[in-house]
């Protein structure tokens, strides 16, 4: 052990200081004792009988600084001794904290005007409650909240004229921001109000892709129109969009609404001002009795849209006999079934619809009629469409539209199955989504490709991409990257499904 | 609630679609980033569960604040 | 909202009222036995903390509370005093349970003299012990006796005079200017202690005392950076009095240690403590002590906290962060952080290095078991056994289990299902 001591004159120091200097010089390497005290009566005593006792420290006074270092060797302390100046300057201050709650947010962000909450389902309602109370719209992605939690919510919404856009809510585009999955589409006419965030994506890709615009795309979670929450956060939507200068055109797009609220939401819609297209998917035509132009795809909603504020929509016809005949002349001959693998449950929910008109039944974890639900969400049977977003899927892991895990799984399970025809699936892009949803499961399907070719069979890719060109993605890019790999990519979800259904007519 | 009540829009809505989100996001910060890329003022809130997770005392706190 | 939510809600203003509009005033020096009926007669000792009995005090409290009984001549050596102790022949209480407040072990005796700090705004009084850097630590020396002694028969007899022929030192004008010249009245009392030593100079020589008197009192004013705690911590209590007693109010009226528990007490919640095993501070060690000899955190101090100084301010008095090695960014995140756990924020009292805001008040039950955050107190490190002087300083944060079981205690209380 070495002892060394240093006296500094004229140094002084706030005396808390120089004990956080002698905890730092103690945590050296090789230092076994440091006091860096200013020379006091009090503090000579202490380092005398800490052994040290040098003449210079006895002459030092309470405005001289004493360095006192004991270390494993001389050397060791000199070094210590020769740094002390670094030692004696400040650290460098840390970042900035973020506040914990929404009220010390409130405290930095007083103009706030919306909450965006994505917690875990159950500590989601009263964050929500709270937000609406400081007068906060709220976008509600969360999932999980009761029928009462969600009518309550509402309820005070509804009362204070604030937009609750959810629960179970994944996009809206508001003022031309969009607010969790959403694509980037030009602003324009035509306003949405959706219950079903991939719906409201496809829809306003759509618009774009035909020229035109979105003035404000509104979600209103996926059980808004049901007949206990009596679609409160529609009507605030509607509301919106009735007094915003900037839309001319008003599309609700959702699956069918309760009854009851049907009958309550229909005089009210009639009643608008503005035109309306009603996007209903899977409407059955004798429950629904109105003047109001009633359509079953997003795809004819963009359409209709598009039409009322004069621009022209993409052409929908398209001449499929060539790519058809040339699938189909590759499957070997047990291959029948398709295989949906989606990521937009709204994609899977129309698919059926499509299938079903066409006479094909396919089972699904989420069936739009109960008959034909899975009996094990896991494993397809028949015509199977799967929605991976569903919460048997999602419980505990990310959405498929940001983790392609489980359905490369999936792909790769189905290529097992000998009967299987065509897959069929959807590719979502825009804010929040995967970089590359497609680079992500290209290797799966060029693999699943493969193994059903090994077996002197043809398996045929069908899918869709929502996006637009502006998309962080790009479009182009996401559909060459797919043509590429032999996938045949249709112009939306609709078509897809409609071709893919064809692929297997007469099987 | 579906009747001819006139339905009164709050200034906070008014000004959220005429002006965009102002926002405060609870979860995600893949949500907050996004919103920031798109030039949209968000502030993220480091969130913990009420009452650090105790179910009971988060459950009265409901009540109570 | 709710009834019970608007009826806390209106409680909370109430005694957030109570303490912003305070008006401590320094009227005198009292022996306690003098101004606190409870030792008024008898063998008694009051001591710091929430209750506690001899036999689980702990080392360095155990030495102040024998000091006191020597002091008071009701033993001739510490031997016997500890014999008297462990008999039960003297009765010990906390300071809280009789309007005082002291200091790490801050014990009273009879003939102590104490501050007396008169709420002019509620007509309340409060009072303290005098701060001094070794029998409150437990040492019971002769030494450390000494110094009690000077303080009982010399100092504060002269400040008793000097407080008189001013009538009384308006405390509040006091405080506000020192916290804006890096004060934070806990650990941090230079500015006032000089500013108290000012007011009292002149009374001080006016009073017609013997001139040693006078001038060993100001000695002893100018060299004691720290004075100012002992009427601090009087003015506080003397604040936050007032505010206790609310029905449905969950404000924190009292924050205090033993060294054995931490206690906190609720405006609406009566005389009942919450309590939970006192915590260890976070801190820097003088040259030549080590983490295991430094005792739990102890003393009444923290009831500057509880008004909203001391930890609070801790943007105020960036000197005092060199405790733990901390950073003005975190002394900055400290202040913001206390005012999402309080009701309200003082008008008068004003942190310049936050823009001037005023000091957050009325820590809330409900905010701090909500957050998780609990106060950030800053406090002085005594020695594990009795007889050794202050070894350090730090932060500590109570027990959050404290808040837990008084936010419990008031859904029980007030008939609030689960």
């Amino acid at each position: 052990m070495a002892k060394v001591c240093m006296v500094r004159k004229n140094a002084y120091f706030d005396s808390m200081f120089l004990m956080q200097v002698s905890r730092r010089l103690e945590g050296e390497p090789g230092v076994e004792r440091a006091a860096v005290v200013l020379a006091t009566e009090n503090n000579k005593r202490l380092l005398s009988d800490l052994g040290f006792s040098a003449p210079e420290i006895q002459a030092a006074g309470p405005n001289d600084l004493v360095v006192a270092l004991e270390a494993e060797t001389e050397e060791v302390a000199q070094g210590v001794l020769g740094r002390l100046d670094a030692f004696l300057s400040r650290r460098q201050p840390e970042g900035e904290a973020l506040p914990r709650t929404l009220d010390a947010a409130l405290e930095l962000l007083p103009e706030a005007n919306l909450a965006v909450i994505s917690l875990p389902g159950r500590y989601a309602a009263p964050e929500a409650r709270a937000a609406l109370e400081r007068n906060l719209n709220v976008f509600l992605f969360s999932s999980g909240l009761s029928v009462e939690e969600e009518l309550s919510l509402k309820e005070l919404a509804h009362r204070k004229g604030l937009l609750l856009m959810g629960p179970d809510c994944g996009t809206a585009i508001i003022a031309g921001v969009g607010l969790g999955f959403a694509n980037v589409v030009r602003r324009g006419r035509i306003g949405a109000i959706a219950s079903s965030g991939t719906g409201l994506q496809e829809f306003t890709t759509l618009v774009h892709r035909a020229g035109e615009g979105i003035s404000q795309a509104i979600g209103t979670g996926s059980r808004d129109l049901s007949d206990e929450i009596r679609g409160l956060s529609t009507l605030v939507a509607l509301e919106v969009l009735e007094r915003d200068p900037d839309t001319q055109v008003i599309v609700p797009i959702s699956k069918p609404p309760g009854k009851k609220t049907l009958g309550k939401l229909l005089p009210r819609l009639e009643r608008c001002e503005k035109p309306v297209v009603l996007c209903m998917l899977g409407i059955e035509p004798d429950r629904i009795t109105t003047e109001l132009p009633v359509v079953e795809t997003m795809e004819e909603a963009a359409a209709q849209a598009v039409r009322l504020v004069g621009g022209s929509p993409e052409s929908s016809f398209k001449d499929w006999e060539k790519p058809l005949a040339q699938e189909r002349a590759r499957f070997s001959r047990n291959q029948r079934y398709i295989r949906g693998i989606f990521a937009g449950g709204t994609f899977c929910y129309q698919a059926q619809l499509i299938l079903q008109r066409q006479g094909i039944e396919a089972w699904s974890n989420a069936p739009l009629d109960p008959r034909f639900a899975l009996p094990d969400p896991t494993t397809s049977k028949g015509h199977t469409l799967v929605d991976m977003g569903s919460e048997e899927f999602t419980e505990g892991r990310p959405h498929p539209m940001i983790d392609p895990t489980l359905r490369r799984e999936r792909i790769l399970k189905e290529a097992e199955d000998e009967e299987v025809a065509v897959l069929l699936l959807d590719f979502i892009l825009g804010h929040s989504a995967s970089p590359d949803p497609v680079g992500e499961l290209l290797p799966a399907i060029r693999e699943a490709k493969e193994r059903v070719a090994s077996r002197g069979g043809y398996l045929c890719v069908v899918a869709s991409v929502c996006g637009t060109e502006e998309d962080p993605q790009r479009l182009s890019a996401q559909v060459s990257a797919l043509e590429r790999a032999g996938v045949v990519v249709l112009t939306s979800s609709a078509q897809a499904a409609r071709f893919a259904a064809q692929l297997v007519e007469g099987k | 609630m579906m009747d001819n009540k006139q339905l009164n829009l709050h200034p906070a809505l008014e000004t959220l679609v005429s002006r965009g989100p102002v926002a405060v996001n609870l979860g995600l910060s893949s949500f907050a980033e996004a919103l920031r890329a798109q030039g949209a003022k968000v502030l993220q809130v480091d969130w913990t569960p009420p009452a650090s997770g105790d179910e009971e005392l988060s459950r009265l706190l409901d009540k109570l604040l | 909202m709710s009834e019970i939510k608007e009826r806390i809600e209106q409680a909370n203003a109430e005694a957030l009222r109570g303490m912003v509009t305070a008006d401590p005033v320094l009227v005198d020096i009292a022996p306690a036995g003098e101004v606190i009926p409870w030792l008024a007669d008898g063998k008694k000792v009051l001591h710091s903390g929430p209750p506690v009995t001899w036999d689980r005090m702990c080392g360095a409290q155990r030495g102040a509370v024998i000091a006191m009984v020597l002091f008071e001549g009701w033993a001739a050596t510490p031997e016997q005093a500890q014999e008297m102790l462990a008999a039960g022949e003297v009765e010990l209480a906390p300071n809280h349970h009789h309007g005082a407040v002291g200091p790490m072990a801050g014990t009273i005796s009879p003939s102590l003299p104490v501050f007396v700090v008169e709420n002019r705004a509620f007509g309340n009084r409060a009072f303290c012990r005098q701060v001094e850097d070794r029998q409150q630590f437990g040492d019971f020396s002769p030494e450390a006796l000494e110094k009690l002694a000077l303080w009982r028969e010399v100092w504060a007899p002269a400040l008793r005079a000097a407080v008189r022929e001013l009538g009384g030192l308006p405390l509040k004008p006091l405080i506000a200017r020192a916290l804006e010249m890096g004060d934070e009245l806990h650990n941090r009392q230079v500015a006032a202690s000089s500013l108290f030593a000012n007011a009292v100079c002149v009374p001080l020589l006016d009073a017609g005392l013997p001139k040693e008197q006078a001038v060993s009192t100001l000695n002893m004013l100018v060299n004691h950076p720290v004075f100012f705690l002992g009427p601090a911590m009087a003015a506080a209590k003397a604040t936050a009095d007032p505010a206790h007693g609310i029905e449905w109010s969950t404000v924190v009226t009292a924050m205090t240690r033993n060294g054995v528990e931490f206690g906190i007490r609720v405006s609406g919640l009566g005389g009942k403590w919450f309590t939970a095993p006192a915590p260890e501070v976070n801190g820097l060690l003088f040259p030549g002590y080590t983490k295991q000899e430094a005792g739990l955190d102890m003393g009444d101090s923290a009831i500057t906290e509880t008004v909203g100084w001391g930890g609070f301010v801790l943007a105020g008095a960036p000197a005092i962060l060199n405790l733990v090695g901390g950073t003005v960014e975190e002394a900055l995140e400290y202040s913001r952080k206390m005012r999402e756990i309080t009701v309200g924020e003082s008008p008068q009292f004003r942190i310049p290095a936050l823009s001037f805001q005023g000091t957050a008040v009325g820590i809330d039950i409900r905010k701090v078991v909500k957050t998780g955050i609990t106060p950030i107190i800053d406090t002085a490190i005594a020695h594990r056994e009795p007889g050794h002087p202050m070894i350090g300083a730090g932060l500590v944060r109570p027990p959050l289990e404290c808040f837990q079981a008084a936010l419990k205690g008031f859904a029980a209380r007030y008939g609030i299902g689960g």
